[in-house]
């Protein structure tokens, strides 16, 4: 696919078959389905974080709020799963039957221009898609062609979070309020609630996030790829080669956005529901503590990355529902302070090198002397 | 028709070039002329505005008043990157080059082709760039260097790296800064033989603070200090000015 080079090294070769196992073979094989949806939920958080690894591993562009296009993706979908568990027969006991029921409580009395089209399966999918592109490019144009970068991007796209769950919480008639959009049923008259589209669901979102690595992977090994890293570490260097710095940040924080959005979108099909608290700062930021632990350089560390560090929430918020949040805090630091490439850099800093000289010392001894394992760069 | 003395067709013409920082004027009513094929060094003591000239015609930093045309263009009116393809390329004082990527990915991005968004996304390593990637990895002594990352390179190395990735580029009017300052007796030589080598078919201008290696290479001398010129011409001309013995030479 990519003249010269191949689509994967030796590592990310290793990580693509090993996750396509654990994903397709043993996690539905060894989970119920209940833990298989949790399983599912954690993996619409690998979209988000697969996009952070391109805008901010290989970019250098924080963003704290992610959430933001989560939710954008999740909240489009819910639209239209919304209008369609609102038909007039299942809402006929409302003052005005047809609209969502949120609505009808805070008296409304027909549907806002901005829901009409989200009856339209196509129309809610290209959403899903582009409005968190649209507004990522115009948060993007606003602050790179200024300039605005590091810090105080990453400030600024928190008060984009803050600003929208404040918006969604405030305009309740709208947009269904704190509790968010909820009791979402149907797919085109296919139930998404049974244990069989569970499953279902599961496949089609392990399906998908393959493709969404694949098409991180080929972004990264485009031109487009090296420019990223090439700004992140000198980026007049980059500007006085003849590149427009504004327009390709504006590029990766968008191609995050979409990401995010998938994740999202896919969030509220496997859950059921879509509310503020995933659009926020603390979801934001979780995000990222997701990739930092995986490893902000590796698309697969980052995948791995979120499945942990949720089994962990998970678990630990079960038992020590109180202390989980310190634990949280305590492990972005500590990966932070040691493991600057997260399990990634441990993998390939310490794993792999001992793997290597094993296999080297193995071959040496059953008489292939010349043979000895290639170190692939660790990334 | 064109009847006596005519103006000559300059490359690059500042003209009356003035930034101020905060009141400060770093360059004052700047005025100078670099014909085609030029060769022009700019020395001067620290904090004469000599590397503020250079962020100025690139395009980093932006001029209070004057004017900088090239070839006709405006400079002071386009930004960065439209500088670059209008044909200006800068190499600056510490060589900044991208460590974590390869020599060779290092003068692939400097290959004017596929610089926009969707250009970069459908780029093509093919045989016009490789081949062109090893011509200028050859002059700039790196042939054999072009899998190794830039960060294991020596501080000369990058130096020549970023001039290569200049190079690469083509441009008609070459900016250096400082490109011999902290490279061995031997790397300067090598340096020497290399600008002299590409400054065929181009303009060049170089900040240097090393008179020898001034006198090796310069058509013209400019002597700039508090922001303005003190002197200007040939080297032999320039080092017997009093005037630039007393705030420069002379010490």
């Amino acid at each position: 696919m990519i003249i010269n080079s191949r689509f994967f090294n030796r590592s990310e070769l290793i990580g693509f078959v090993s996750l396509l196992l654990l994903l397709v073979v043993i996690l539905p094989l060894a989970l119920d389905v209940f833990r298989l949806n949790l399983v599912a939920k954690y993996l619409t958080y690998a979209f988000v974080a697969i996009g952070l690894v391109l805008c901010w591993g290989y970019g250098g562009i924080l963003s704290l709020g992610q959430g933001v296009f989560f939710g954008l993706g999740g909240y489009c979908m819910a639209m239209f799963l919304k209008l369609e568990a609102s038909s007039v027969a299942n809402t006929k006991i409302q003052s005005t039957p047809g609209i969502p029921d949120f609505m009808d409580w805070n008296q409304l009395t027909q549907l806002p221009f901005f829901w009409k089209p989200f009856q339209s399966f196509p129309f809610a999918l290209a959403a899903i898609i582009l409005v968190p592109a649209i507004f990522a490019f115009i948060i993007g144009a606003a602050m790179f062609k200024r300039r605005v970068g590091g810090v105080y991007f990453a400030i600024i796209t928190q008060a984009v979070a803050a600003i929208l769950t404040i918006l969604i919480v405030g305009q309740q008639g709208y947009t269904g309020g704190i509790n968010g959009i909820t009791d979402l049923r149907t797919l085109h008259g296919w139930d998404i609630r049974t244990d069989h589209a569970k499953l279902i669901l599961y496949f089609v979102e392990v399906f998908l996030l393959f493709v969404a690595i694949l098409v991180a992977q080929f972004i990264r090994l485009t031109k487009l790829g090296r420019i990223l890293v090439a700004m992140r570490e000198q980026e007049d260097r980059v500007r006085f080669s003849g590149y427009s710095v504004a327009n390709f940040k504006i590029f990766a924080f968008c191609a995050a956005a979409v990401f995010a959005a998938v994740g999202g979108a896919l969030f509220t099909l496997e859950v059921g529901f879509m509310s503020p608290s995933f659009v926020g700062i603390v979801p934001s930021i979780e995000m990222v503590i997701y990739t930092a632990v995986g490893g902000r350089l590796s698309i697969f560390g980052a995948v791995y990355g979120t499945i942990l560090v949720n089994f962990a929430k998970t678990s630990l918020s079960e038992t020590f529902p109180q202390l989980w949040l310190f634990g949280l805090g305590a492990l972005f630091i500590a990966v932070v302070l040691a493991f600057p490439n997260g399990l990634a850099g441990i993998w390939g800093d310490y794993v792999q090198p001992r793997i290597d000289r094993l296999l080297a010392s193995r071959t040496k001894k059953s008489g292939n002397g010349g043979l000895v394992a290639n170190g692939a760069p660790a990334e | 028709m064109l009847i006596g003395h005519q103006p000559k067709e300059f490359l690059l013409a500042v003209e009356a070039l003035t930034v101020s920082f905060d009141g400060f004027k770093a360059v004052n009513d700047l005025s100078f002329y670099v014909e085609e094929n030029e060769i022009r060094v700019i020395i001067g003591p620290n904090g004469a505005g000599k590397t503020t000239v250079l962020d100025l015609i690139c395009g980093k930093t932006k001029a209070t008043s004057g004017s900088i045309q090239f070839r006709g263009k405006e400079l002071t009116k386009l930004r960065e990157n439209e500088i670059v393809k209008a044909g200006v390329g800068r190499k600056f004082q510490t060589p900044s080059v991208f460590e974590d990527l390869s020599v060779f990915e290092n003068l692939e991005i400097s290959f004017p082709r596929g610089r926009t968004v969707f250009g970069s996304l459908t780029f093509q390593r093919d045989s016009v760039v490789k081949d062109r990637v090893e011509e200028v990895a050859e002059m700039i002594f790196l042939k054999d260097r072009l899998k190794t990352s830039a960060a294991e390179l020596s501080h000369g190395q990058k130096q020549w790296l970023e001039i290569g990735m200049l190079l690469i580029q083509n441009p008609d009017l070459l900016m250096l800064d400082e490109p011999v300052a902290g490279m061995s007796v031997s790397e300067r030589a090598k340096t020497a033989e290399l600008l002299n080598r590409i400054i065929k078919d181009r303009s060049v201008l170089v900040i240097e603070h090393d008179m020898k290696f001034v006198e090796d290479i310069a058509h013209k001398v400019t002597v700039l200090h508090q922001g303005q010129i003190l002197s200007e011409g040939t080297m032999e001309r320039v080092k017997n000015d009093p005037k630039v013995v007393e705030v420069y030479l002379g010490h």
